[in-house]
């Protein structure tokens, strides 16, 4: 992934979900999920990760240090 | 749970012959288009605020602005925000508890959507729900509430969904002043922060009302008065509102307390007291019609202005709710409601004629306990708010509410709930109530507060103006003499629901 919510901070708000360019967050019991498969950074979208710039509770769309950072194919 | 209420419009007298102040206005202070779409807009209106109730239904929780009175993780006290303990509706949900609200509740005349996002930031959801109303309940007026950024990209389709009532909620048209309020904004699908992010918001703003009111949609304008950052402001805030065909202006107190977790809340930011509210409010008057009956309420608050029902309609409760709607009883309950208001208008006719000799410059403030109808009709240790009215020789006006906490509880008073409630109605030179009990009475007395029950159940203003009439006589008499109040304090926080 590449980005990922803590789940802990999020307001479900879903300003993210609208956002995404990937179309890669979802709401899963209540709070709001990115799918590591689809998450591209923004890379190729946007200068800036949408679901970052958006969300209303800061450290809250963060990166996640488990997975591979995204590497575009080009 | 936290509860808060909400409300807007303005207050005077109306009809008295006075440049009339909006929504305290009534009939044949304004053109007959204009007093159809507020007649029965609690929020548009201060009159029908007695008597017709509203709805917001929460389905647009996503915010395109940050504000710096407002926290998302919590209920937020300025705007409707129903916050943790809350429940998102999806359209369908929210059109299903349109009707079953509006066959329980007849007086049920207007939906608005206010949150607890941006209802213009989540625009799907937003009209998907004025489209399924519409169908629906045709004769419920739809309204929405926006911080303004989107709102020019939008004015097409709210004026395609019928939506006659818009509020913008303007702090500032000062980029540097707006810097202080607002830290981002999202705009073209970045974070700008600062004094360019003020701008943009302000110009989206002030281009949306030119919009708004350019196509003859009603619009208010909300303002969070903020002391040391936009109070003296606002007075500019107001001339740029009006000058743009804004209907109405409603100059709110910042709540502000470190609970909410608010920027403001945190760093000890105040909120206005009762009299700098009021002189700022005062001071705009002539400018145009101020509202001063807005409760702040909840994206999802139901009911009366001041009350708040939406404990009896949630969710779970709708789906088992036998859901008729009748419209044509609808009508024939409100047709009683107009009887009534007709009734009051009336009464407070003919007393203000009785007042007509009397020229004094004396001022006055009183309190009124009441639930509802234009009647003074609520026991004082039941209110969890005081209407306020400014009686002088030209009538009653109201200039206000103050919410305080329960004073009674369980069939008996507390001392220190008495202390708030005298603290709130400080300004106020008597009290009028339904019923007071022995000891509560002997502590407003000495508090300086005149506690009178023997309107009770009568009309508010008929029974003011009787009262200011009385109280000048005594001073002419020497019976008493006139004693000038202090300030009052306006409280920090949110309605809590006595069901919680």
């Amino acid at each position: 992934m590449t980005y990922k919510i803590v789940a802990s901070q999020c307001t479900s708000c879903s300003a993210c979900e609208a956002e995404c360019p990937n179309v890669a967050i979802s709401e899963k019991n209540g709070t709001f999920v990115i799918n590591p498969k689809k998450c591209t950074e923004c890379i190729g979208y946007f200068d800036v990760p949408q679901c970052v710039a958006v969300c209303p509770v800061d450290d809250t769309c963060v990166i996640d240090n488990s997975l591979p950072r995204y590497q575009p194919s080009a | 749970m936290q509860k808060m209420a909400e409300h807007k419009g303005c207050g005077t007298s109306g009809g008295s012959g006075k440049a009339s102040c909006g929504t305290g206005a009534g009939e044949n202070d304004m053109p007959t288009e204009i007093w159809e779409k507020v007649k029965n807009h609690p929020c548009y209106s201060e009159e029908a605020h007695h008597h017709y109730a509203r709805m917001h239904v929460a389905v647009a929780p996503a915010c395109n602005i940050q504000c710096n009175y407002c926290n998302r993780k919590y209920d937020c006290a300025n705007e409707s925000r129903p916050g943790v303990v809350s429940e998102k509706l999806s359209p369908e949900q929210a059109a299903k508890k349109v009707l079953a609200v509006a066959s329980a509740i007849p007086q049920m005349t207007v939906l608005g959507i206010a949150g607890p996002g941006d209802p213009l930031a989540n625009p799907g959801k937003t009209f998907k729900t004025f489209e399924l109303i519409s169908e629906a309940a045709p004769d419920i007026k739809l309204c929405l509430s926006t911080n303004g950024l989107s709102l020019p990209d939008h004015v097409e389709t709210i004026k395609k969904f019928n939506v006659d009532h818009v509020t913008i909620t303007i702090n500032m048209t000062d980029p540097d002043i707006g810097a202080e309020i607002y830290p981002w904004v999202f705009w073209k699908h970045k974070r700008v922060t600062g004094k360019e992010a003020a701008k943009i918001l302000t110009d989206r703003q002030l281009k949306g009302l030119e919009m708004l009111t350019a196509n003859g949609i009603l619009c208010k304008v909300n303002s969070v008065m903020i002391p040391g950052i936009n109070d003296d402001h606002l007075v500019t805030v107001n001339r740029e509102v009006k000058s743009r065909g804004a209907f109405l202006h409603n100059i709110m107190p910042l709540i502000s307390s470190p609970e909410h977790g608010t920027v403001f809340g945190l760093n000890g930011q105040r909120g206005p007291s009762a009299q700098e509210l009021k002189a700022l409010q005062d001071s705009c008057e002539g400018e145009m019609n101020m509202m001063r009956h807005c409760r702040q309420c909840r994206a999802d608050a139901v009911g009366l202005l001041g009350e708040d029902r939406s404990a009896e309609f949630t969710t779970d409760k709708i789906m088992e709710m036998d859901v008729n709607y009748d419209l044509s009883a609808r009508q024939a309950y409100q047709e009683k409601v107009e009887e009534e208001r007709q009734a009051k208008v009336a009464a407070r006719n003919a007393e203000l004629e009785t007042l007509a000799g009397e020229n004094a410059d004396l001022k006055i403030l009183v309190a009124v306990a009441t639930k509802g109808s234009g009647r003074i009709n609520e026991h004082f240790g039941h209110a969890d708010e005081f209407q306020i009215y400014e009686l002088s020789s030209n009538g009653a006006k109201f200039v206000g509410h103050r919410r305080v906490d329960l004073y009674c509880q369980g069939g008996y008073g507390e001392e220190e709930a008495l202390e708030t409630v005298i603290r709130a109605i400080n300004d106020c030179t008597a009290v009028f109530v339904a019923k007071i009990g022995h000891c509560p009475k002997e502590d407003l007395l000495k508090a300086g507060i005149e506690p009178v029950d023997q309107y009770a159940y009568e009309f508010i203003e008929q029974s003011a103006i009787a009262y200011f009439k009385d109280y000048l006589a005594k001073i002419k008499s020497g019976e008493i003499t006139h004693v000038t109040r202090g300030d009052a304090t306006i409280r920090q926080g949110a309605f809590v629901s006595v069901d919680a």
